[in-house]
């Protein structure tokens, strides 16, 4: 038997999955490609650590001594409070990879032939981002470390630790589908970079991400309070017992919920920018 | 009924321009069609909607008897298609690039697996299997590729410009697979913009050009269009050219063609080979020494320009670039004004007078 050209003979081959099974199946090979991926091109995941342990680095020993937290200068008091916010800041950058990774993707026709697969819709965007996510995950350890090095502890448990984290990562996994978007939407690698990080630079520093907002001008203060980002850094800093001693926490709403805050948050940004990316990639044009 | 690949009044504009402009294909199952015409034709757009790659704006779309506009899953399943990239996970082996795509066709892993391994030794990249794919060369990316179109041996392929940017060797090669699966009973569309590729692979062709189709019908059909035999000269010296002209007008039946920087001279005539020896005879009464002298049928080329009153390669200048509606592309078309109403008007001819089968 010939190997090409014999349409009828492979008609048995297609097996025909519907709905949920198929998504789940399409999503999981889609991941599995893109983990190959940075397995190969680890220079990608290796730069991506450097950028956040240097700010570990410079945050804690460069401000460390000069900002007050509640009302306390002390260097070690401050480093507690700024993993935290570096941690989140790091979960974020996953939008830039996701964005990128999808609008190469595009540009190299990779898309296309995806889109002319009787696969299922979400999942080549959900593959991308499930593993965005395991790299992000694999980013937090390696940064955890890091921290722990430089004297940050936990004092809740391990639970609780562990819950922190989990909402660290389902900020990170959120911010990727915002990233997917963009790399849908820009017709270059390089604008999926740029374009998936300049925002990324305010929205993580009108935050209470590394200094307290109260010393805020109060718009900005309260964009602080209600910022997506800020509900999930308080709210691991919560679950990681770094809030110190005497720290005001701000009246608004997320403040006093941040967990709930943080999870709310999270889930909305998924369901948004999914179906906004999910439409966007169905009429996608490289 | 209706063939593999049927499509009606097909209309996709992209701001003010209109890529496709009404477009008709019929494609006789186990038949392959070459839509021909330059860069910004409406090829790649006409590709993109029968592939369930982009919603036309008008007009309906049949791909192995099912409607593409509503059922796109179901056109998928019957359906390769090789873009004009290849695309290739480059940081993938090859092995690992097939059996994703086996997978996402639906196949069970063991079944893509097995399948990529026939096609890996099918299009000889066995050695080259379990590298990266970013180390092959573009002969081999493209062979890739194409097997990747293959993975479910689709009734209904695809093939946009397939040997864009190949080598002699590996175009001939990829000349052999259409033909193999072909014989296999593929339908199959192919784009191109190398005359002498429709000529050597399709059944029939379309020549579109700014989202019309302008003329239909078999190779010889376009040609006889044309009109019938040429005589070409290729003089040994420039300043021969004049007088060799002048010669083959006497014997011609049409406006003769100089080509200076190939000493070429063409002219249209009915007499065949009994008149060339004629012309030789003529020629060499006057001393004008030849390089190069041949009686031939019109070729493509010569369709072509009849066609569009411009070649083909002429628009031909940003090989590779997608051509669905990118303004800057079809701006840089009309660029080549001077002939655009020419061509318009050999257009409106073309369409009315349809050779079809």
């Amino acid at each position: 038997m010939s190997v090409i050209g014999t349409p009828a003979s492979r008609e048995a081959a297609l097996r025909v999955h519907g709905g949920i099974g198929r998504s789940v199946r399409d999503s999981l090979v889609v991941a599995k490609r893109n983990l190959i991926r940075m397995a190969r091109i680890p220079e990608v995941v290796i730069f991506g650590l450097i950028q956040p342990i240097m700010f570990v680095v410079l945050f804690s020993y460069v401000f460390g001594g000069s900002i007050a937290v509640g009302g306390n200068t002390d260097p070690s008091t401050y480093r507690q409070f700024l993993m935290a916010g570096i941690f989140a800041q790091t979960v974020t950058f996953a939008t830039a990879g996701a964005g990128a990774g999808i609008a190469d993707d595009m540009h190299k026709g990779l898309i296309d032939r995806f889109r002319s697969l009787p696969m299922a819709r979400g999942a080549v965007l959900t593959g991308r981002t499930l593993a965005d996510l395991v790299q992000t995950a694999l980013t937090l350890v390696v940064l955890a470390i890091v921290a722990v090095i430089v004297g940050w502890r936990v004092y809740n448990g391990i639970p609780k630790a562990l819950a922190g984290f989990a909402l660290l990562l389902l900020l990170g996994y959120a911010f990727s589908w915002i990233g997917a978007l963009i790399g849908l939407s820009v017709r270059t690698p390089e604008a999926a970079t740029s374009g998936g990080l300049i925002w990324l630079f305010p929205l993580t520093f009108i935050s209470n991400a590394f200094v307290p907002a109260d010393n805020m001008p109060t718009v900005l203060r309260v964009i602080a309070e209600w910022n997506p980002f800020s509900a999930t850094v308080q709210a691991a800093r919560e679950l990681f017992g770094n809030l110190p001693e005497g720290y005001p926490v701000p009246g608004a709403w997320p403040m006093q919920h941040p967990v709930w805050a943080s999870l709310i948050w999270s889930v909305l940004i998924i369901a948004l920018f999914r179906t906004l990316s999910v439409r966007k990639f169905r009429s996608a044009t490289a | 009924m209706p063939g593999a690949i049927y499509a009606e009044g097909l209309v996709k504009t992209f701001g003010d321009v209109r890529a496709l402009d009404g477009v008709d294909l019929d494609v006789p199952e186990g038949t392959v069609l070459g839509l021909l015409g330059p860069n910004g034709a409406g090829k790649t757009t006409a590709v993109r909607v029968l592939t369930t790659l982009l919603k036309p704006d008008r007009g309906s779309a049949f791909v192995a008897g099912i409607d593409v506009l509503k059922k796109p899953d179901a056109v998928r399943r019957s359906i390769g298609l090789s873009g004009q990239f290849a695309a290739v996970d480059e940081y993938l082996t090859g092995r690992e690039n097939l059996r994703m795509v086996g997978q996402l066709y639906q196949m069970s892993a063991r079944d893509a697996k097995v399948r990529a391994g026939e096609l890996l030794e099918r299009f000889d990249l066995a050695e080259a299997a379990d590298r990266i794919a970013k180390t092959y060369s573009g002969g081999m990316r493209r062979r890739l590729d194409l097997a990747a179109a293959l993975v479910v041996s689709p009734p209904v392929m695809f093939m946009d410009e397939p040997t864009t940017g190949l080598d002699p060797r590996n175009r001939q090669g990829l000349w052999e697979v259409i033909q193999e699966l072909v014989a296999g009973g593929t339908t199959l569309l192919l784009t191109t913009q190398y005359l002498e590729e429709a000529d050597h692979l399709a059944h029939d062709i379309c020549v579109v050009d700014h989202g019309k189709v302008i003329a239909r019908g078999t190779s010889d059909q376009l040609k006889a269009r044309t009109g019938g035999e040429r005589v070409e000269v290729v003089v040994r010296s420039p300043e021969h050219i004049a007088t060799a002209d002048e010669v083959l007008r006497g014997f011609g039946k049409g406006a003769s063609s100089v080509e200076k920087h190939t000493r070429k001279v063409t002219v249209p005539v009915s007499g065949g080979a009994k008149l060339l020896a004629e012309v030789i005879r003529e020629l060499d009464a006057r001393g004008i020494d030849i390089d190069d002298i041949a009686l031939r049928r019109p070729t493509l080329d010569d369709v072509f320009i009849s066609l569009t009153g411009h070649a083909a390669e002429t628009d031909a200048t940003e090989t590779g670039d997608a051509e669905t509606g990118d303004a800057g592309a079809e701006t840089g078309d009309g660029g080549a004004s001077g002939v655009a109403g020419a061509s318009g008007a050999a257009g409106d001819a073309g369409a009315q007078q349809e050779a079809r089968p």
